[in-house]
């Protein structure tokens, strides 16, 4: 177990150190100057060359990311052009803010969607399992920002139970901030359900059909029994791979939501950098959101490894 | 047919009591969109306290779609039981309500499936797989059923069990996993046990270590036994009574030796000649001669005798008309074909012609 943990985390710097090279790389391909777009309507050469200086853009492309890697390790992933504040700093302050939406909606997305795939593969063919193909149809089908507005309209300004938005940090007050990120997460955790219960049924049904589940029956297990302890856990790998894919666009922000429910999240931060050619952001937010992504991979790696007897023994 | 040859009004047994189990006209068919696979047509048979019965036939038979049926264990649907009863000491388990259906299952009559690979759950270690059925109709405690599940697998012939029980599927080879399948199968002292394929996964001295196993447990246990294989060597070895099925129904049946002896269905002596003569000398056994022709297309089975079409003994009537399972004459008592023709006779001329 350790040893395959270790091994797995060995495989991890590698990945990271050549995600952080292609972030790099790729970022130099986007259009535009930011020392120009920095430099204010008269574009005075000399204020551009200075920008130019001071953030290192006249060198060679190898030099600037020895630059700013090294500053990464140090925790100073450089300085937003823009909002002239160091980029550590903001993802700091708005990744918690993505994670809690992360999690929340990854929550609610396996409660709807994971129960409701398991029905539908054991009523296979009956009304449940119609029932939950529509319902599952039905958010695969209702694009996020538009439920968002349905539901915004129907809480907040009809019921007026929830805010319709404005986000409250929870050190400040839980209660606000449930309230206010109930909805935006069941928006994003609505459509991923709906995929969750798809793979659900879909390895249900394979482990439903399998020998082994015949051998329960034949032991005399009643049905729950024989899904509980037979079926569960073998069709929980395609969902769990799922989860983990799922998760990681989770966290590198869900930018049509997040603006719909006005929430300072990663979304709204990616893509002012961009706009604004703010690097530095850019850069720092895509390596963070890759780290994560790894990361999860890995946790995905452990959990397979919890459920599949075999890997854990080789 | 007289009422005494008829199957479905068994002779009891020599001891006088009630057949264990008793198949009456058991029918069983798959229904897709388009069409229906009539699987099991008709089967009708009983079997006694402690006997073995050993059923052949050819793949597609509906060999295992009827003992799985008996306990309505075929996915239903697309599966459905089109008639007949089953008779397990006196209930018919086609009718039982679901509650009492999962006691026998496990309880009074174990399974042991073909292919120990898929058949055991790959994420569940061997010793709970044993210990279910210990808990579910013994009722016993954890710790009970831990140490019960030690000395089945020492009873099988694991060695090691104390240790390996708490090993997971893969960690064992085929034939030690059968072992496991057989131990749950015997685990609660069936009065029944049905091995459908237990050995055909297996090499030859495996297989053979497998039944004398069997064998040995039956002493012990004093179960009945369905064993059901392809192989009628296997069946020569184990069983007290063969029958031999083919497109759903019972073509012949009998004590082993009568019906190996004295074949009285056409079918059954193809499937004797494809045997090789296990007596001769290595070289000078006799070719394997396969019965020629596949068998009929399920979904649309003929209206007489399903084998006529392969059977070159084939009278005009058995292409029109289902012969039923009676005891033909001159066969030895409790010897039962289903034939028009009559095969001694037709042989017996062949040779001297
Ligand atoms: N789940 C199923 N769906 C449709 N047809 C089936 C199913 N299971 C078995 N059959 C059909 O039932 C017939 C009998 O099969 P089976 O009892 O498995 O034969 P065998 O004698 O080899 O054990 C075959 O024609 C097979 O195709
Ligand atoms: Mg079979």
């Amino acid at each position: 177990m350790l040893r395959f943990f270790l091994k797995r985390l060995a495989t991890i710097i590698p990945t990271v150190i050549l995600a952080s090279m292609i972030i790099f790389a790729l970022q130099q391909l986007l259009p535009g100057d930011p020392a120009i777009a920095l430099s204010g309507e008269e574009k005075d050469p000399e204020v551009v060359a200075f920008i130019r200086e001071k953030y290192h853009l006249n060198d060679p492309l190898p030099v600037r990311y020895a630059y700013w890697i090294g500053g990464v390790l140090h925790g100073d992933m450089g300085e937003s052009i823009r909002l002239q504040q160091p980029v550590a700093q903001l993802i700091v302050a708005k990744f918690p803010v993505t994670l809690q939406l992360a999690v929340m909606a990854m929550a609610i997305a396996v409660l709807i969607g994971v129960p409701m795939g398991v029905l539908s593969a054991v009523y296979n063919g009956k009304a449940m399992d119609y029932t939950a193909n529509v319902i599952a149809l039905w958010g695969l089908s209702t694009p996020n920002f538009w439920l968002g507005i349905m539901l915004i309209l129907l809480f907040s300004v009809q019921l007026g139970w929830l805010p319709a938005s404005g986000y409250v940090p929870p050190t400040e007050n839980l209660w606000e901030n449930l309230r206010a990120m109930i909805l935006p997460a069941f928006v994003l955790g609505n459509s991923i359900a709906a995929v969750m219960m798809r793979h659900t049924r879909a390895a249900m049904l394979q482990v439903l059909s399998s020998d082994y589940v015949r051998t329960a029956r034949a032991k005399g297990l009643s049905p729950r029994a024989v899904i509980v302890r037979h079926c569960l856990r073998n069709a929980s790998v395609p969902v769990i791979t799922l989860g983990a894919l799922e998760f990681g666009a989770l966290l590198s922000g869900a930018l049509l939501t997040e603006q719909v429910f006005s929430i300072p999240g990663f979304g709204k931060l990616m893509v002012d950098a961009v706009f604004n050619r703010d690097y530095a952001v850019v850069q720092g937010v895509v390596l963070c959101t890759a780290t994560t992504y790894i990361l999860l991979n890995l946790i995905a790696d452990l959990a397979y490894f919890l459920v599949n007897p075999k890997l854990r023994r080789s | 047919m007289s009422d005494l040859s008829s199957p479905s009004s068994p002779a009891p047994s020599p001891t006088g009591k009630p057949p264990l189990l008793e198949v009456r006209d058991l029918k069983v068919e798959f229904a897709d969109a388009d069409s229906v696979v009539h699987a099991v047509n008709g089967v009708s048979y009983t079997l006694n306290e402690g006997e073995t019965l050993g059923i052949v036939g050819e793949s597609g038979s509906g060999k295992s779609v009827h003992v799985l049926a008996m306990l309505r264990l075929i996915p239903m649907p697309p599966g459905r039981l089109a008639g007949g009863q089953v008779l397990f000491e006196g209930r018919d388990l086609l009718t039982l309500s679901d509650a009492e259906l999962r006691k026998v299952r496990g309880g009074s009559i174990g399974f042991v499936f073909q292919d120990p690979m898929s058949s055991l759950n790959p994420s569940m270690t061997v010793g709970r797989q044993i210990m279910e059925p210990l808990q579910l109709h013994l009722g016993m405690g954890a710790d009970a059923a831990r140490k019960r599940a030690v000395e089945l697998m020492d009873m099988v012939r694991l060695p090691d069990a104390a240790r390996r029980i708490d090993q997971f599927p893969h960690e064992f080879s085929g034939g030690q996993r059968q072992r496991i399948m057989i131990a749950m199968g015997l685990s609660c002292r069936p009065k029944l046990l049905i091995a459908d394929e237990a050995t055909t996964a297996l090499d030859v001295t495996v297989q053979a270590d497998v039944i004398e196993l069997v064998k040995e447990l039956k002493r012990e246990i004093g179960m009945a036994v369905i064993w059901i294989t392809h192989d009628l060597g296997v069946v020569a070895g184990i069983a007290d009574t063969v029958q031999v099925m083919y497109a759903g129904r019972v073509m012949e049946r009998g004590p082993v030796d009568d019906v190996f002896r004295d074949p009285r269905s056409a079918y059954t002596l193809g499937l004797l000649r494809s045997l090789p003569d296990l007596s001769a000398p290595i070289g000078q056994r006799r070719r394997l001669t396969q019965i020629d022709g596949a068998p009929p297309d399920m979904r649309a089975p003929p209206p007489g005798d399903p084998f006529a079409p392969r059977n070159r003994y084939a009278t005009p009537r058995c292409f029109t008309e289902q012969p039923p399972l009676v005891q033909p004459p001159g066969a030895a008592p409790g010897h039962l074909a289903a034939a028009w023709y009559d095969l001694p006779a037709l042989i017996a001329a062949e040779t001297t012609p």
